[in-house]
């Protein structure tokens, strides 16, 4: 008995390993409840705390064994991550980029990538792939690809900006049914993806596009864009073709997927030797 | 009354499928379908005629029915506020706003019609709409309406993600749930331009993760733009 101390907290995090998940869930329905805003604050000073909770969490996690598809999956969403959360560290402090009515939103979704980089690894622990190196321009190393001015140009960096995020929204949508059963990933992830999506919105809109995608067009960035959109302009769901009027409507109202190595394929460029 | 509710829980066979049905998650889809239907006590014949709805306005949590009924729900409330928003709009609408407020009425409406569709027999009526606190000729009103609307759906969409059984409708959940998070960024980069608001703090915790609401707390939430209640099973 004198050791209850010792495992009752291991025990919990082995029966139920996403206890950051579930902390943050019910964070969530701490804020739905509204009405009670001091609750509410509580709930969101209560953040931090949760980012050390999804630290002491992980070893266990990672003893309790993820599948190894879990493990692809999170590694996979990780690398992009990575590649998100060292583009915008790398622009927000790079001086003279960013236009001045721009920091805030940029500002905002560094914050978003970097955390969940530490969630990710978090959960990974030891598994976790390191971060790889990157060329923003992507060359693939070269340092002079398509993109060689993203961080002396903000239209150039705003224009990889929407890349990443729209390619990260159907990336993690095409994974989403690969995490059903792990249902603390799972969930942690649908809340990623809408992040994501929010992103990819507020980018859109700062670079004079709509905030959805019409079709398969690309919005405004260059050729060598099109696997991003590619298939888009889908408008058969699930088991129902879609009526065929008014097809930009239809095809803005479903996000679609994209399987990994048609992601993959996608980032190669900005991956240093390759993915 | 009674006769207002008669008429809703009659549903009828959808017969505008498109759809090829030989495929696997045809069967899946109608193999679940009977189970839905055995379980809500429904007589499917299956054949075009009108079916009653035992139950009806009943939203079973413990089976995917219940979920798309329940998106169903929330879809056809947001079709029917833009819908009215752009029949007449706000006068201090800014240059550009109406447009994204028609492409957001008809992506909803497309969501709504899509979720009609799968539906078919199962479909839940949804009952009329009221609008408690909205008013109409104020964009402030309006947007604030909007952004509640679209945030309640992605922490809905969020929340019931894991309660899908059939990967087909996950997949279908997580296209349509990025939509209504591109709305909702847009409409609060509307109301607060250029801020951190499109993903503010009060919806993106410290872990750079939206809200995922459980069924009956978005249900309580959108309750009052029903004119009659919901009742939620299984939650």
């Amino acid at each position: 008995m004198t050791n209850m101390h010792y495992t009752e907290p291991k025990r919990l995090l082995a029966a139920d390993p996403d206890i950051a998940g579930r902390i943050a869930a019910r964070h969530g329905e701490i804020a739905a409840g509204s009405g009670t805003s001091s609750l509410t604050r509580a709930g969101m000073m209560m953040g931090g705390a949760v980012l050390a909770t999804a630290a002491v969490a992980h070893d266990v996690y990672a003893q309790a064994g993820l599948p190894g598809l879990v493990v692809d999956i999170l590694n996979f969403a990780l690398t992009l991550e990575y590649l998100e959360a060292e583009f915008y560290t790398t622009g927000t402090s790079t001086p003279n980029l960013i236009p001045a009515d721009m920091r805030a939103p940029f500002d905002q979704i560094r914050k978003h990538e970097v955390a969940h980089v530490q969630f990710l690894r978090g959960v990974l622990g030891s598994r976790a792939v390191s971060k790889p190196t990157f060329d923003f321009t992507a060359g693939g190393g070269s340092g002079n690809g398509p993109f060689a001015d993203v961080f002396r140009n903000a239209q150039t960096f705003a224009a990889v900006a929407q890349a990443f995020e729209d390619t990260g929204v159907r990336a993690y949508k095409g994974q989403a049914a690969n995490l059903m059963g792990h249902n603390d990933i799972l969930r942690s992830a649908l809340r990623i993806h809408s992040v994501e999506a929010r992103h990819a919105a507020m980018v859109r809109r700062m670079r004079q596009q709509k905030a959805w995608i019409t079709r398969s067009m690309s919005g405004g960035l260059p050729d060598a864009t099109d696997p991003i959109y590619k298939g888009e302009n889908n408008t058969f769901q699930f088991i129902l073709a879609q009526p065929e009027s008014d097809r930009d409507a239809q095809t803005e109202a479903f996000d679609e997927t994209l399987t990994k190595s048609q992601v993959l394929a996608i980032v190669k460029p900005f991956i240093v030797g390759g993915v | 009354m009674t006769q207002q509710q008669t008429k809703t829980e009659v549903v009828r066979m959808d017969s505008g499928l498109g759809s090829p049905w030989g495929n696997s998650s045809r069967r899946e889809f109608l193999r679940l379908s009977a189970m839905g239907a055995a379980a809500l006590g429904i007589t499917a014949t299956m054949s075009g005629c009108a079916v009653a709805a035992a139950g009806s306005r009943r939203l079973d949590f413990r089976d995917d029915f219940g979920i798309l009924n329940f998106a169903y729900a929330l879809e056809t409330l947001e079709s029917r506020f833009y819908t009215k928003v752009c029949e007449a709009p706000p006068r201090d609408l800014r240059a550009g706003e109406l447009q994204v407020l028609q492409d957001i009425r008809d992506h909803e409406l497309a969501h709504r019609r899509f979720l009609k569709r799968s539906l078919q027999v199962l479909r839940v009526e949804v009952p009329q709409s009221v609008w408690p606190g909205i008013d109409f000729s104020s964009r402030t009103s309006v947007l604030t309406a909007a952004r509640n609307f679209e945030d309640l759906g992605v922490a809905g969409y969020n929340g019931a993600g894991t309660r899908i059984r059939l990967a087909e409708f996950l997949t279908i959940a997580g296209k349509i749930v990025s939509v209504e998070a591109r709305h909702a960024a847009a409409i609060r980069d509307m109301l607060n331009p250029m801020s951190r608001d499109f993903a503010g703090d009060d919806v993106v915790d410290a872990m750079g993760m939206d809200n995922a609401f459980e069924p009956g707390v978005v249900l309580a939430q959108a309750q009052k733009y029903f004119a009659e209640p919901y009742r939620a099973v299984g939650i």
